[in-house]
């Protein structure tokens, strides 16, 4: 790792500035991912900024029809929470599920959205139920948030504050493991919400990406047997040695009939 | 440059002063000279450092000293008390749950963390999951299923 | 007492430190003014150094010393060896290119050493270590060992042309071509034994230290066998007089045969900590040990097995290309022709063998001994192309390999491949794991299976090995450079207790428990009295380390040789004590005694006298109670046993679970039956990565290694495993004075074959016919479509 200036600030407001000020300035959230691309030496920031002393970023609460959870609440947090179990039992089973015991109790919701790994778990839940992001300047839509492999519509500066999820009729995550890394190999978010029926997938292509023909035929049969012919086309997909593009393209097919036949 | 960090550490204030850089486990076996916590890989896989933050199994090669800083830190040095083994420690021993002894400690700190977790109660099943965090090439795990599985038991009689 | 003895089920002496963090490993050491190593590692497969410049590097902050090649050449550091000379076909031995230890004018593989970097600090070495300018120029590779021969491959090394490091073969040809010819029936079969990454959990690491007043180098480092090191060190690398270079492997995490080796780093740390006459720690970070760290298997095989009508078997061919890597590693050259041709009679009566090795090098990792070492990739081989015989034969698989077992009542039992069982009983051990595995309720279980939707097989391997390395006599007529007996001391302090050397080395196997079980027993002597202390060359006698299974077989032997000879001198002293003749005195549970009197001296009696011999007969011994063996095999041992594994496939995913795994092996007698099951859950779980998780990928075209890491290098899992049924078979060996056998490595020996023979039993009625490990649930995935989309056209 890289020497670097070390910031704890205690407000969304003096994090900003320190950014600001910082020639090359980096946010830590959890660090499960960045801390283990600093010993790489793959990034050189001259100043990292530590959220997790900021209170506004904590915190996980039902709002009206949505549960609304702060950045830095962490996966563990999330899974055990009653709140989001009760509303959302699928988000909270997906946070279970994400790297292992030890990244839960240290990893967090906005840093893993805002790092975009393509095989992360989180951005299936955001765009399947079609959540809100709110940062610092202003509210941005699940659909317009993940634009590629490590990419956010995120502006230099900018903090995410929370994630409003609505909650959905019913919704459940399928994940399939990378043997080794255990990150998503392929992921299937489905939710019956409010505003229609949405799948997600994570992990099989650059980014997560929402399949209409599944989305299509769940809302007229919201049911595993609805999809299970449904293929998706293994262009632009994922393809190195623990899975072609046409296994991950099966797998979705897969994962999709198991969530939709789990959903609740 | 570096700059001044001090957490409790198995119940005794720990200070020092770190480069920014310094990770968490780097700061307890170099400064510290706690060497029972190890490392065994760079991409916070293997699980030889956890240690428990503020009564929570963490990764320590993959957090600051810093964001350590005022946290309440306990190793695998802090488990036996008074000379006696905790009894996840004893569990380990009767079952031969370990061979190397280089996973070991961050094994039984994990093992500790999930039995909490899911206060007291586990299966096998759970058991194997919740240690997926935690790599060992000598055991195939077997033994140290059984030994985590009698250490959680041993646990709630004792109410540890 | 007894309760502490050989064959009682023992808590380990060793885990209350290391349950306390309270080991030493060699990266918990902190000498005074102590520096720190970094090595500057090549990134290409293979490239020319046209320059290097450390200019930069040399004056960043907190460096100490920078070295290159062009620095080791000047002061004439050696070439790393390879320690077993292997004769090929015309009796040539093999090509022995040179290896320096650091790159002079050409990097072979990525992860190749090209400058050592010594600074205060860790991170300021490897902040230096970025300032040092390599110039490459890039050179073509070669990666896959069956493309190594071609012609037009990319080649290694001036003196191995054609990447060949020799051409061995072992049997008689012209049998096996004449029983092929009679036969009727031939099963053909071709394999990779894919390649492994050991993953000691340990990473390897080093601390060197020179004392310029005396000239004495102090060498920590992570070996399994430190005496050898030294011996390496000092006569062919760094000419160091033996009696001035000390090796210490203190608490070593883990070994599976990737810690024998004498490695770079090192020697390197060695030589330079007189240079710059500090203390100099190195441990590799885990992304070095995967590029840095000897490989295992890596075999592309063809196999031919010929049987009669009934399916005895008549002769079996195996030609056989094994990967060498980019320089030859300590005991590369043994591993795909000593330890691996001599193992393909198996368990099996087959009159007729022939094998053909040609080991090849490529611009990878050097690959060695793991964990079983040649043996499983032997065993791969007879027992896929038994159960795909039975397969095509329409016989059942346990009955095939009934009808071509060896006798119990052949042994002595020469094979055709040079090795001499001593005893066996290889139906037994079968017949006990069938009912185990309840073999003939499988069936039943397969339809369940099939009725979720599941395809569900099982698959069988009997295995046999050749441990307890090793006869000197037998191995030195192979080629090996060294003897491989063990050593031992068994010295009583005056107060009665006693301190134990050996030669061996503990990195896990519980030495200091099981050994001091054999003294406990044999001398009478508390467990808590006795002491094992091994892994250091200034305290222990020289030994040959732990590998090979050997540690109870070879340094156990050793050990229980020392104390007889304590015994036969204490009867010397008793005898005196008691006023009477040597003769007359029988030693039992530690008193020694008057035959069919009641006179007795207790040991402890008898050994203070020796330290205290005010009434003694120093006429006839000397003071003292300290005795040495070394222990020289008559034989191998060979261990045995049939591991059955049964599995349950999803085919909607390719996921394969493991249903049920049994194991019954053969160990002779048993010292501490809960270490010995350690031992083989922990060889199983290996040998069930390789079949089905594990996987050491190159890119083919750059020769980077994909697998560098546990983002991408499947390391098993607590939930990738099942729990195991352990069984045993005891047939004692009968050439060792304990009746051992050694089981370190039977579980990864067994357990592939055993996994793939089940994945082919599962998918065979889909239409698959072949697949190779490892069995990844993408790799079964896509048999399972190619064979559907075979079938539609069909």
């Amino acid at each position: 790792m890289y020497d670097f200036q070390y910031h704890r600030p205690k407000s969304v407001a003096d994090a900003v500035a320190a950014l600001k000020k910082a020639a090359d300035g980096k946010l830590i959230a959890g660090g499960q991912t960045l801390l283990p691309t600093l010993k790489m030496r793959l990034a050189q920031p001259t100043d990292l900024v530590d959220l997790s002393g900021v209170p506004e970023l904590r915190g996980i609460k039902v709002e009206g029809n949505a549960v609304v959870i702060g950045a830095m609440a962490k996966h563990a947090e999330v899974s055990a929470s009653a709140e989001v179990q009760k509303a959302i039992p699928a988000l909270a089973m997906l946070a279970s599920e994400i790297g292992d015991a030890q990244v839960r109790n240290m990893g967090t919701l906005g840093g893993s959205i805002a790092n975009s790994d393509p095989a992360a778990d989180y951005p299936a839940a955001i765009v399947g139920l079609n959540a809100t992001i709110k940062t610092n300047e202003r509210t941005i839509a699940a659909d317009d948030f993940f634009k590629g492999i490590f990419t956010t519509a995120l502006k230099e500066g900018e903090v995410i504050i929370s994630v409003s999820f609505p909650v959905p009729e019913k919704a459940a995550y399928m994940k399939f493991d990378n043997p080794a890394s255990r990150f998503a190999m392929v992921g299937v978010f489905v939710a019956k919400l409010a505003g229609g029926v949405r799948v997600a997938v994570t992990g099989a292509g650059p980014s997560v990406f929402r399949v209409k023909a599944m989305e299509e035929a769940l809302a007229k049969d919201f049911s595993g047997k609805a999809v299970e012919n449904i293929k998706v086309p293994t262009t632009g997909l994922n393809s190195d040695i623990h899975g072609s593009a046409e296994y991950r393209a099966h797998l979705v097919t897969v994962m999709a009939k198991r969530a939709a036949d789990a959903a609740k | 440059m570096s700059v001044s960090v001090s957490m409790k550490v198995n119940g005794k204030t720990a200070t020092g002063n770190v480069e920014p850089r310094t990770l968490l486990v780097q700061f307890i076996r170099e400064h510290l000279g706690l060497t029972g916590t190890h490392v065994g890989c760079d991409t916070s896989q293997c699980g030889a450092c956890v240690v428990h933050v503020d009564g929570k199994s963490i990764k320590s090669c993959t957090m600051l000293a810093l964001r350590a800083d005022g946290a309440d830190v306990s190793t695998i040095e802090g488990l036996a008390k008074d000379g006696t083994l905790h009894p996840m420690q004893e569990a380990f021993r009767e079952h031969h749950g370990l061979q190397c002894g280089f996973c070991t400690p961050g094994m039984v700190m994990s093992a500790i963390d999930l039995v909490k977790r899911h206060n007291y109660k586990l299966d096998e099943k759970t058991v194997r999951h919740g240690l997926e965090g935690n790599l060992c090439r000598c055991t195939g795990y077997h033994n140290i299923v059984k030994a985590v599985l009698a250490g959680a038991e041993a646990m709630q009689a004792k109410g540890v | 007492m007894s309760e502490q003895g050989i064959g009682k089920r023992v808590v380990r002496k060793e885990d209350q430190r290391f349950l306390t963090g309270k080991g030493h490993y060699t990266d918990d050491l902190q000498r005074i003014r102590q520096t720190h190593a970094y090595f500057l590692r090549s990134p290409h497969a293979h490239a020319k150094i046209a320059r290097i410049d450390t200019k930069a590097a040399q004056s960043a902050p907190g460096v100490v010393a920078v070295f290159t090649g062009a620095d080791t050449a000047a002061a004439k550091v050696g070439s790393l060896i390879c320690g077993w000379v292997v004769k090929d076909k015309h009796g040539e031995p093999h090509k022995a290119p040179p290896h320096p230890a650091l790159a002079v004018d050409t990097v072979r593989h990525v992860g190749d050493t090209v400058a050592m970097v010594i600074a205060e600090t860790e991170a300021q070495a490897k902040d230096a270590a970025e300032k040092i300018v390599v110039d490459y120029q890039e050179l073509p590779a070669v990666i896959n060992p069956a493309k190594a021969l071609d012609k037009g491959a990319a080649q290694l090394h001036a003196e191995a042309p054609g990447n060949l490091c020799y051409d061995w073969e072992l049997g008689d040809r012209a049998a096996v071509d004449a029983a092929f010819a009679k036969a009727a029936h031939v099963t053909k079969i071709d394999l990779v034994n894919n390649r492994l990454i050991p993953n000691a959990m340990e990473p390897r690491a080093a601390a060197a230290e020179y004392d310029a007043g005396s000239g004495q180098y102090t060498l920590w480092t992570t070996s399994q066998n430190p005496h050898v090191t030294r011996l390496v060190l000092s006569a062919f690398v760094l000419g160091i007089p033996e009696h001035k270079l000390r090796v210490i492997a203190p608490d070593v995490g883990g070994g599976f045969g990737s810690k024998i080796f004498i490695y770079a780093e090192e020697t390197l740390l060695t030589w330079a900590s007189a240079k710059v006459n500090r203390p100099i720690k190195w441990t590799a970070e885990r992304n070095e040990s995967f590029v840095s760290d000897a490989h295992g298997r890596d075999h592309v095989t063809h196999a031919e097995l010929a049987m009669d009508k009934d399916g005895k078997f008549l002769a079996l061919k195996v030609d056989t290309i094994a990967n060498m890597g980019a320089y030859l590693s300590t005991f590369a050259t043994a591993v795909p022709t000593y330890l691996y041709g001599t193992l393909l009679a198996g368990q099996y009566t087959t009159p007729a063998i022939h094998v053909n090795v040609r080991s090849v090098f490529t611009n990878t990792a050097p690959v060695d001994a793991y964990r079983g070492a040649g043996r499983p990739e032997a065993t791969f081989v007879l027992e896929r192309i038994v159960e795909q015989a039975a397969r095509e034969m329409k016989i059942d698989k346990a009955e095939l390999r009934r009808r071509n077992f060896i006798a119990t009542d052949a042994y002595p039992y020469q094979t055709p491949v040079a090795l001499a069982y001593d005893s066996g009983n290889y139906a037994g051990a079968l017949k006990k794991a069938l009912e185990m595995a309840d073999y003939d309720g499988f069936e039943k279980r397969r339809a369940d299976s099939k009725a979720k939707g599941k395809l569900r097989g099982i698959g069988l391997s009997a295995y046999i090995e050749a441990c307890g390395l090793a006869p000197s006599a037998v191995v030195g007529s192979l080629g090996a450079g060294v003897g491989q007996w063990e050593s031992a001391q068994v010295r009583f302090n005056p107060t009665g207790n006693v301190q134990v050397y050996t030669g061996s080395h503990s990195h896990g196997q519980g030495h200091e428990t099981t050994f001091a079980q054999l003294v406990s027993t044999q001398l009478g002597v508390p467990l808590d009295q006795v002491e094992v202390i091994h892994g250091d060359t200034a305290s222990v006698p020289f030994g040959m380390g732990t590998y090979g299974s050997r540690s109870l077989a070879v340094g156990g032997s050793a050990i229980v040789k020392a104390c007889d000879k304590i015994i036969a001198k204490g009867k010397k002293i008793a005898a005196h004590m008691l006023e009477a003749s040597a003769a007359d005195i029988e030693f039992k549970n530690g008193v020694f005694s008057i035959a069919g009197t009641d006179k007795q001296v207790p040991l402890g009696g008898v050994v203070f006298s020796a330290y205290v011999p005010h009434n003694y007969p120093l006429n006839e011994v000397e003071p003292g109670m300290d005795e040495n063996a070394f222990y020289d095999p008559a034989n191998f041992t060979y261990p045995a046993g049939v591991h059955i594994c049964e599995i349950e496939i999803d085919p909607d995913t390719g996921v394969s679970t493991i249903a049920k795994f049994t194991a019954v092996d053969d160990f002779g007698n048993l010292v501490n039956p809960m270490i010995v099951e350690g031992q083989v859950h922990g060889g199983i779980g290996q040998g069930i990565g390789q079949a089905l998780l594990e996987h050491g990928v190159y890119d083919e075209k750059s020769g980077q290694l994909l697998t560098g890491s546990y983002m991408d290098y499947t390391m098993p899992r607590a939930d990738d495993l099942p729990s195991f049924d352990v069984g045993y078979q005891v047939t004692p060996c009968p050439h060792n004075p304990l009746g051992v056998k050694g089981c370190g490595e039977a579980g990864a020996i067994a357990a592939p074959a055993a996994v793939m023979n089940a994945i082919h039993d599962a998918l065979a009625p889909v239409g698959v016919k072949s697949i190779d490990m490892p069995a990844t649930s993408s790799r079964v995935w896509q048999a399972i479509q190619r064979a559907n989309t075979k079938m539609a056209a069909e």
